[in-house]
């Protein structure tokens, strides 16, 4: 008997090409849809198998992730992978609900940035003025909120889940396909970040400075990250000192209305003048 | 009578690390997050297993934060509790093997 033939799609979030393969043309057009602004042609460093079962609806149940032997095991109740990082391959059993396959997505990217200094971050970000700037907080904060005021010429990178790495200068951000309220996929590009603001809603713009262990918690509590793994933890914490260190975090309380963005603008001119005046790193 | 004594260690299934006086934590278990403060840190790093709780009490907490050594060791228990309750630190009446993260 001869195996039905596997279709491929690259998919490359984040700089980092992983090839989706699946014998179902419907849910290939369906990865393929959904992944449009992200579909890759470069080699891809990762490889994940699809078959397709009968499973039932994406579930509420709590992500379980954990290594067995050198593989790593990801199990929800509406989709079970297996992936193991030494061959960069793995095998994922799901029905054909794409959240499934956003949530086996996220959770793969996951594991590869915590081993390359990186994470995602349960926020929204957006690029201004070549900048990528963060938001993030609690369900209700404002992420979506503050990507839909955003001026014409800022460019949306996500408004539910950002994408981050380290880079030369500090910190990149990119876009992601995973969407939020504003059910949106993000642009597909990257730029250096200028800041992460912790949103909260108040009846007027400001900008609080926050004490770095403070900063380190709000962060580590927004980070995504499910396995349990010490030696991930380890630098997933070590990487979010990092963070802290290289990236002005801020507390941005605001008033829901377009002046919000001016008031960004004016923060980071005013924090690259202050800083060239009196360098943290000289 | 003897006295009673605690004894606590570190869990080997945590990571640490120090930034601005403060020492955070995290149970890569179930990745709860602990921010401790300076008296808190003091008895989490001088947390060895084979050191009493009274001893590190007096030593780490009473000399340096000059407290009073009842209201600390009360503190210092409720403290130990809480954080053993997390899985991030490891309590016997006898010595423990050191778990170093």
């Amino acid at each position: 008997m001869i195996a039905a033939p596997r279709k491929v799609a690259c998919v490359e979030i984040g700089a980092i090409p992983i090839a989706l393969s699946t014998c179902d043309p419907g849910f290939f057009e369906l990865l393929r849809q959904r992944y449009d602004g992200f579909l890759s042609s470069s080699n891809p460093q990762f490889e994940l198998e699809f078959d397709l079962t009968s499973a039932g609806p994406v579930s509420d149940d709590d992500v379980r992730v954990g290594r067995e032997e050198e593989a790593w095991i990801l199990e929800r109740g509406d989709f079970h992978a297996r992936w193991d990082p030494r061959t960069g391959r793995g095998r994922v059993r799901q029905n054909a609900n794409p959240y499934s396959l956003d949530s086996v997505l996220r959770i793969l990217h996951s594991l590869i940035l915590a081993e390359r200094g990186g994470f995602l971050l349960h926020a929204a970000s957006a690029i201004c003025d070549g900048q990528a700037f963060l938001f993030s907080g609690i369900s209700g904060a404002g992420k979506t909120t503050m990507t839909r005021l955003a001026p014409p010429d800022v460019t949306l990178l996500t408004d539910e889940i950002s994408y981050l790495r380290p880079s030369a200068g500090g910190y990149a951000a990119f876009g992601t396909p995973f969407a939020g309220e504003l059910a949106r996929a993000g642009e597909n590009c990257s730029a250096p970040v200028a800041a992460l603001f912790f949103l909260e809603k108040g009846r007027e713009n400001r900008v609080d400075d926050l004490p770095p262990a403070e900063a380190v918690r709000r962060l580590m509590r927004n980070i995504l990250f499910f396995a349990e793994d010490k030696a991930l933890v380890e630098q997933l914490l070590a990487t979010a000192c990092d963070f802290v260190d290289r990236v002005p975090i801020r507390r941005l309380t605001f008033y829901p209305d377009a002046r919000v963005w001016d008031h960004i603008r004016e923060f980071v001119c005013d924090f690259a003048r202050n800083f060239q005046e009196a360098p943290e790193h000289a | 009578m003897p006295e009673h004594c605690i004894y606590i260690a570190r869990s080997s299934a945590i990571a640490a690390r120090a930034l601005a006086g403060e020492m955070m934590v995290m149970n890569s278990a179930d990745s709860t997050f602990f921010t401790l403060n300076e008296v808190a840190t003091a008895i989490f790093q001088a947390a060895d297993g084979h050191t009493p709780l009274r001893e590190i009490v007096r030593d780490h907490v009473c000399e340096q934060f000059q407290v009073d050594p009842e209201q600390a060791q009360a503190d210092a228990e409720q403290f130990v509790a809480e954080l053993s309750s997390h899985g991030i630190l490891l309590v016997s009446n006898q010595p423990l093997a050191a778990e170093t993260p």
